[in-house]
């Protein structure tokens, strides 16, 4: 059984003995590991698919999967990248079996332009929150993010959602530093764009 | 700068990892562009307005069912 590897000098990640433990066959070590990362696989899971069924089957799936190859975990990345990583891979397949006549990759949709040259320059005055209610506004969010090519939303949400570093993106999505600037920058320009269309200040005398 | 180079600088910005002299030559565009000036706020409150709210929160029933499901799938399978 491999051992896994510390970097040395760098504090060791308290998953690194959970995982250990798991291996070793604790089981309480391993549903600890799961509580602290299902909420954020879900999260990650049906911002890719935009679906529930199918976020609940792949948190399943991711986790399930991570069990069996525990063993392949080697300790040089994150426990929670690597997890993430699964359950991209596993979302993107999903979108893939529902979209038979569209391929969904992470390499798709960056040829284009459309949508990423800002044609909106009205600042968004007074705050969202206090133009629309909590359910209002999570539905905009929701059905604008939507809109976003798959492999856009991606990167967006681990980068700008779930807080992971350009680096650990760049990790669990198999994709270059370089590529993931690219792409966040095109999606969040892209979320900024279609959400301008709700929260720009209006002119005056312009209905709303 | 011109626009276009304001926006392919925007990430690193926001990552606060941008060569001094390149943050001057944005600084001094933003003076001068109301527009990129715009992009910037409204980009800013962009993923600020994603982070503050969890559009896919899972409710604690949900949480639970899902655990107990990955937690018995997983005690059926004996790892490799």
């Amino acid at each position: 059984m491999p051992t896994i590897q510390s970097t040395g000098t760098e504090e060791v990640h308290p998953d690194v003995a959970l995982v250990e433990r798991a291996r070793e066959g604790d089981t309480a070590a391993f549903e600890q590991l799961v509580r602290q990362y299902e909420r954020q696989i879900f999260r990650v899971a049906q911002h890719i698919t935009q679906n529930r069924e199918d976020a609940e089957d792949i948190t399943q799936d991711t986790f399930l999967k991570a069990y069996e190859k525990l063993d392949q975990f080697q300790g040089n990345s994150k426990f929670s990248t690597w997890l993430v990583r699964i359950a991209v891979n596993e979302s993107l397949m999903r979108l893939r079996k529902r979209k038979t006549s569209k391929t969904v990759s992470m390499d798709e949709d960056v040829q284009t332009e459309e949508g990423s040259i800002p044609r909106d320059f009205a600042e968004w005055r007074p705050n969202p929150e206090q133009i629309f209610d909590q359910n209002e506004l999570n539905d905009i969010l929701r059905r604008t993010i939507q809109g976003l090519p798959p492999g856009f939303r991606t990167v967006f949400t681990l980068r700008d959602i779930e807080n992971l570093s350009t680096e650990e993106t760049a990790e669990a999505l198999g994709l270059s530093v370089p590529a993931v600037k690219s792409r966040l920058l095109r999606a969040r320009l892209q979320l900024r764009e279609r959400l301008s269309r709700y929260f720009r200040q209006r002119k005056e005398g312009t209905p709303a | 700068m011109n626009c276009t180079d304001f926006l392919s600088q925007l990430t690193d910005y926001f990552d606060g990892q941008i060569s001094p002299e390149l943050l001057e030559e944005v600084r001094a565009h933003l003076a001068g562009c109301s527009h990129c000036e715009v992009v910037l706020n409204t980009t800013r409150q962009t993923i600020e307005v994603y982070r503050d709210h969890e559009i896919y929160d899972m409710s604690e029933e949900l949480r639970d069912k899902l655990h107990s499901a990955i937690m018995t799938r997983c005690m059926q399978k004996k790892r490799a």
